[in-house]
């Protein structure tokens, strides 16, 4: 599905702050499974997840989508297949404020030039889904924490991506709210969606959705554990 | 083409919705740039207006005045030379005119006294303009008083008001017959201040001057054209004050305008962030911010031409009409024809909409080329 080859990324590059964030990563992501990026504070997760999620370029190294390289493709065309294939959710979930929730859901259609109605009829299925509908016309910064993460996920799921990309999603969120967070991811899994997380919140690292964690340490990959389905 | 004007309606609900979002910022640039074409297209629409009101009222006029000159200088016109001037081919008409400048000291003010040759007045009455019938408050059958430069006092009655539409050459005017005139002036009989003369075929204006030269050397034909072109000259120059006395006023708006369109917040560089990670390219919004320095310039563009319009042509221009038409101490007041140029529009909306909307993205390029990682990291 998703295939990083080498992989370095440096930040400040020749001045006297050049940080190498990323040392030579290879990975492998599986399709249709969740799968999760841990480690401490600057080991490189949430620089390695923009990379997966082709909001930023390696320095060094191949990004493959589906057996195509999509490291050297010029950002017109990277934004596109970002638009299409990704959906992202942010640990701040960075919504609009002072929009409804169902025009942030929306936002990310925009850009393709579907029809408004479809893309509202689009969004109130899955507001619908994530049992969200009655807060359709509502402010987001009224929302709780646990709606605004909901519609968050509505946002990323808008464009129908294969690739769901969520960093610390957790990291708002009570323990309950997380529970009913990966119970989401699970159902998103089992209909065929393949999602990344960052994360070193014991409660998602542990849970029995996560397929695979990837553990990484300054910059390199240093454990890869497939945890619960059975691989083929 | 389809999708492509569904994505500039999305960018424009967008941006409309950015707009009432940020109320304040939004109704204050509004507010700002509105002001700033009302007070252009006022000045531009008033003396275009003025122009063509000049333009209009000159069109009765002669088209050659002939003076007389000494030493350079206007002197009368000595009894003869309308039969000198003989049959010059071309000429329909000719006749010898009599006015003069009367200084009153109660008003302080200039008059055009003057010998009205299309229409008889009685001896003893007064035609007089629309001005004097504010200041003096004269009305038909009233009586007034000049006392003439000779020391004795003159009394007329006034006959009739002349019409407000021709204010702008007749608000001091006061007609008279020439006997009256003649004996108020103590002017020299058979004299005259002026000849002036109708041309039938405007081709033939310059012909005749020349052959009035030829025949009258110590004469100055004046033309109609050229007296237009003095008139225009005075507007242009008038309008050209008025926007230097304005320039400041303008250039303090257009910082503040440029400032606060440039000026990108924390919470719009965050939105950007947001709209990049989640698919939205360099492209789009720019084209967004395109349209929402576009919507505003529209608007103000809009409104403040509105109502520049309904200020010089209803409120007869009463902001900055003393320093525009005055040239007397009495101020001509009348109502301009409403009149629009389209010349002057699409300038206007070319100075005013496309600069603004210009700033707007000169900033946005530099946000909107930024990685859109880091709204990962904020």
């Amino acid at each position: 599905m998703l295939e990083l080859a080498n992989i370095r990324k440096v930040f400040n590059q020749g001045q006297h702050n050049e940080y190498w964030a990323l040392k030579g990563i290879d990975l492998d992501i599986p399709p249709a499974r969740v799968s999760v990026l841990k480690g401490p504070s600057g080991s490189g997760k949430t620089t390695l997840l923009t990379i997966l999620g082709c909001l930023a370029r390696p320095t060094e190294g191949r990004v493959r989508l589906n057996g195509e390289d999509i490291s050297g493709l010029p950002e017109r065309f990277l934004t596109e297949i970002r638009r299409r294939t990704f959906g992202f959710i942010f640990q701040q979930f960075n919504l609009i404020r002072g929009l409804s929730a169902i025009e942030n859901i929306i936002l990310p259609g925009y850009p393709g030039g579907t029809p408004r109605a479809q893309l509202l009829a689009r969004a109130e299925t899955l507001l619908a889904d994530l049992q969200l509908a009655h807060r359709r016309d509502a402010k987001v910064e009224w929302l709780s924490g646990g709606e605004q993460q909901r519609v968050a996920i509505c946002r990323a799921l808008l464009n129908d991506p294969q690739i769901l990309v969520a960093d610390e999603p957790t990291a708002n969120l009570d323990s309950k709210l997380s529970t009913e967070f990966l119970a989401i991811l699970r159902r998103l899994a089992e209909a065929g969606r393949t999602v990344i997380l960052t994360s070193h919140d014991p409660l998602v690292v542990e849970s029995e959705v996560v397929d695979r964690v990837y553990s990484l340490r300054d910059g390199q990959l240093v454990e890869v554990v497939d945890t619960r389905r059975a691989w083929p | 083409m389809k999708p492509w004007i569904e994505r500039q309606r999305h960018l424009i609900d967008f941006t409309a919705q950015s707009l009432a979002r940020r109320k304040g910022k939004s109704l204050g640039l509004l507010v700002v740039y509105t002001l700033l074409v009302f007070v252009l297209a006022s000045v531009a629409l008033y003396t275009h207006a003025l122009r063509n009101e000049a333009t209009r009222v000159l069109a009765g006029t002669p088209e050659i005045v002939l003076q007389r000159l000494i030493a350079g200088r206007h002197d009368l016109v000595p009894p003869g030379y309308i039969e000198k001037i003989g049959r010059i081919r071309g000429v329909q008409k000719i006749e010898g005119r009599l006015w003069g400048y009367y200084y009153d000291s109660v008003l302080k003010a200039n008059y055009t006294f003057m010998v009205a040759t299309d229409r008889e007045i009685a001896p003893g009455e007064i035609v007089v303009g629309p001005a004097l019938e504010r200041t003096r408050e004269l009305s038909a059958g009233n009586g007034v008083s000049f006392r003439a430069y000779t020391g004795e006092l003159h009394t007329f009655i006034v006959a009739e008001v002349l019409a407000h539409e021709s204010e702008l050459v007749s608000a001091d005017l006061v007609l008279m017959n020439a006997a009256d005139f003649r004996r108020f002036f103590a002017y020299p009989a058979g004299h005259h201040t002026d000849i002036a003369l109708w041309v039938a075929n405007p081709l033939e204006v310059r012909n005749v001057g020349v052959k009035l030269l030829d025949a009258l050397p110590d004469s100055r034909p004046i033309l109609r054209e050229e007296v237009l072109r003095t008139y225009a000259s005075i507007f242009d120059w008038r309008e050209g004050m008025m926007l230097a006395l304005l320039s400041a006023a303008i250039l303090a708006f257009g910082i503040f305008a440029w400032e606060k369109a440039a000026g990108l917040s924390a919470e719009e560089k965050r939105e950007i962030g947001i709209l990049k990670a989640i698919g939205w390219e360099t492209g789009d919004v720019i084209a967004m911010k395109f349209w929402e320095g576009f919507l505003v310039s529209l608007l103000a563009f809009l409104v403040g031409y509105v109502a520049a319009y309904v200020h010089v042509f209803h409120f007869e221009f009463a902001l900055f009409a003393p320093v525009l038409k005055g040239w007397a101490v009495l101020y001509p007041s009348f109502a301009l024809t409403p009149q629009i140029d389209g010349l002057q529009v699409a300038t206007l909306f070319v100075f005013t909409v496309l600069p603004y909307t210009a700033a707007t993205l000169v900033p946005i390029w530099r946000a909107a080329t930024t990685d859109p990682d880091t709204v990962m990291r904020s």
